[in-house]
């Protein structure tokens, strides 16, 4: 045990993580970016990508029928090329879990997890008692992982233990229902250092995954933060031989994007986290450029967005 | 006293592609050697590589949904401004075409008063276009009848060569004037004028990625075009009788409208590039 239950052992563990290198984080995280992936790596790249991924639609919008959508293409991303991976998971609010959950059953997509946000997402500015409600009803309607976000002005203002002890009380939530994705919100985590600090909290607390972002604040799941989180992972996988995984979300828009996590993964946290176990990405435009992609590999010749969902 | 040494460094311009409103080098680091009319080397433009065409038609893709949908009135403006922009460059045009096709000054300059000329017409015909090439159709039952002509989407343009500006402006506004977006491949010889047209465009409110300029080989450029599911239509002008029957040959897996034009000066160069689109309207509910 690295920490005991009270606030003052958290808060002098986190003092004692190294200050992250700004620069060199930045040059690093750019000089990955930079690798050239070609034909065959690339061709594994994109089906690893579409795998990992956390298929999401949250929008004030979503209706049932986009819901019913979303699933089906999570199955069979593109109907007319069944060699195409189904996805890893589906990722929606918590009233629309329901329909997900039976509409995956009932079209073949029964392994397929559904992730519901939860804790008052995306600010995580509510009483413990609705956030725990929260989690409850999504896990109640067959949610398989929930994604709650920390409470930021508490992390912020320094009172970590409140940051700890909520996670914890979500964690005994989920139990063995529901893995638990914690949300960093690096977006309004201003530092790097603070970014360190909020991914220890997190895997400390119970978390199964860390998560960078809700999508709803720019900037979301840039290279360095991504960097800064795998290097976390690796290092509390040495101290504890527990492998935490990591979901970077928002902004991933392009084939090339993706491919730049994946290139992250292998140099930063290691192969061992290129599996849709331990690494999955947040998003929703970003699987219609992975099948674009896709095509163009098999084809030969550049596609259309015409050919593949609107979405 | 303002007093320049004899000994001044030239400064020359750097000729680099033109894709969504800048101006990148080709993403491939290559670039060609442009000879004058009497064979000395003139400027190394870029040579574009297969993708920077795609970057060009993802970008021309993007801007299609808001030129399609600005008014024509808007649209015929920006021509007309992109016109008076010509104008006030026509000193560095003139010294281009002299050099590149040996015009002489005269010639040179009246090719680009016809440019200027030609670019005026097209932005007349923004808001006629559907006028003239629309209609109300007289039907057997209870509906309105109209048919309107509506622009194709993304074309990719191949400019003729000589005479290179002329053909270029008149490609480039038939095609824009209606809502298109396009990416053109300068004629090979010619690319400096289109170069410096295209920093015309640059400055004249024309949103960006609605004309991109790609300078280099068209037979290397021709296949990706002709096979690019997400473009609609081709200006095959600048092509050869082959490559422009391997192109009919690729193309025809998206059904790629596929045109060469004579005229520089022709409302076909408008309408090739439209579709019509018609609309059953019930009366009386």
């Amino acid at each position: 045990m690295i920490i005991d239950a009270s606030e003052g052992s958290l808060k002098s563990f986190l003092k004692t993580l190294p200050q992250v290198d700004e620069v060199g984080v930045h040059a690093r995280a750019a000089m990955l970016g930079t690798r050239s992936i070609k034909t065959t790596s690339k061709a594994w790249a994109i089906d690893m990508a579409i795998s990992m991924m956390d298929l999401t639609t949250l929008e004030g919008a979503d209706t049932p029928g986009k819901v019913r959508a979303i699933c089906a293409k999570a199955v069979r991303p593109d109907a007319t090329d069944l060699s195409i991976p189904s996805v890893g998971a589906v990722c929606v609010y918590n009233d629309m879990v329901g329909v997900a959950r039976r509409t995956l059953d009932q079209i073949g997509g029964s392994s397929i997890p559904v992730a519901a946000v939860a804790t008052a997402f995306p600010s995580g500015r509510a009483s413990y008692a609705v956030k725990a409600q929260d989690t409850m009803d999504a896990i109640n309607a067959g949610a398989a992982e929930i994604d709650m976000v920390i409470d930021r002005g508490a992390f912020l203002s320094g009172r970590y233990g409140e940051v700890f002890a909520e996670i914890v009380k979500i964690k005994e939530l989920c139990g063995d229902k529901a893995h638990l994705k914690v949300i960093l919100e690096t977006g309004e985590l201003v530092t790097l250092d603070n970014v360190r600090k909020a991914s220890y909290l997190a895997m400390l607390a119970g978390a199964d995954f860390i998560k960078t972002s809700t999508g709803k604040v720019v900037p979301a799941a840039s290279a360095p933060v991504v960097y800064v989180m795998l290097e976390a992972v690796r290092d509390y996988y040495s101290m504890t031989q527990t492998r935490i995984g990591v979901k970077p979300a928002g902004g991933i828009r392009t084939t090339k994007d993706a491919i730049k996590q994946l290139v992250l993964v292998n140099e930063v946290a290691g192969p061992e986290w290129l599996s849709p176990r331990l690494f999955r990405i947040g998003a929703s435009a970003l699987l219609n450029d992975l099948l674009l992609q896709r095509m163009k590999m098999r084809d030969g010749y550049y596609a259309s967005p015409a050919y593949v969902t609107l979405d | 006293m303002i007093a320049v040494p004899a000994n001044r460094i030239d400064v020359l311009k750097t000729y680099k592609l033109f894709i969504g409103g800048a101006f990148p080098r080709s993403e491939s680091g290559r670039v060609y050697s442009i000879k004058d009319s009497k064979g000395n080397h003139l400027a190394n433009p870029s040579l574009a590589s297969r993708k920077d065409l795609r970057d060009a038609v993802v970008a021309a893709r993007g801007a299609f949904a808001g030129w399609s949908a600005a008014t024509a009135y808007n649209r015929g403006q920006i021509l007309y401004r992109m016109a008076e922009l010509l104008e006030g460059r026509s000193a560095q045009l003139v010294a281009e075409l002299m050099a590149l096709e040996g015009s002489t000054k005269k010639l040179a300059t009246d090719q680009v008063k016809e440019s200027v000329d030609l670019l005026v017409w097209y932005a007349g015909w923004s808001d006629k276009i559907s006028t003239i090439a629309g209609s109300t159709n007289p039907v057997s039952g209870p509906y309105y009848n109209f048919s309107t002509p509506e622009p194709i989407g993304v074309v990719a343009i191949f400019a003729d060569a000589k005479p290179s500006l002329l053909n270029f402006v008149g490609a480039v506004a038939g095609v824009c004037v209606s809502g298109n977006t396009a990416v053109v491949i300068a004629a090979e010889p010619f690319p400096l004028p289109a170069i410096t047209f295209a920093e015309i465009m640059a400055t004249s409110d024309l949103p960006a990625g609605v004309i991109n300029v790609l300078t280099g080989s068209s037979s290397e450029l021709a296949p990706w075009t002709a096979s690019h599911m997400d473009i609609d239509a081709i200006d095959a002008s600048g092509l050869t009788p082959k490559q422009l029957k391997e192109a009919q040959i690729a193309g025809a897996a998206n059904l790629k409208r596929i045109r060469v034009h004579t005229d520089a000066k022709t409302p076909e160069r408008i309408l090739n590039y439209m579709e019509t689109k018609t609309v059953w309207h019930p009366i009386g509910i």
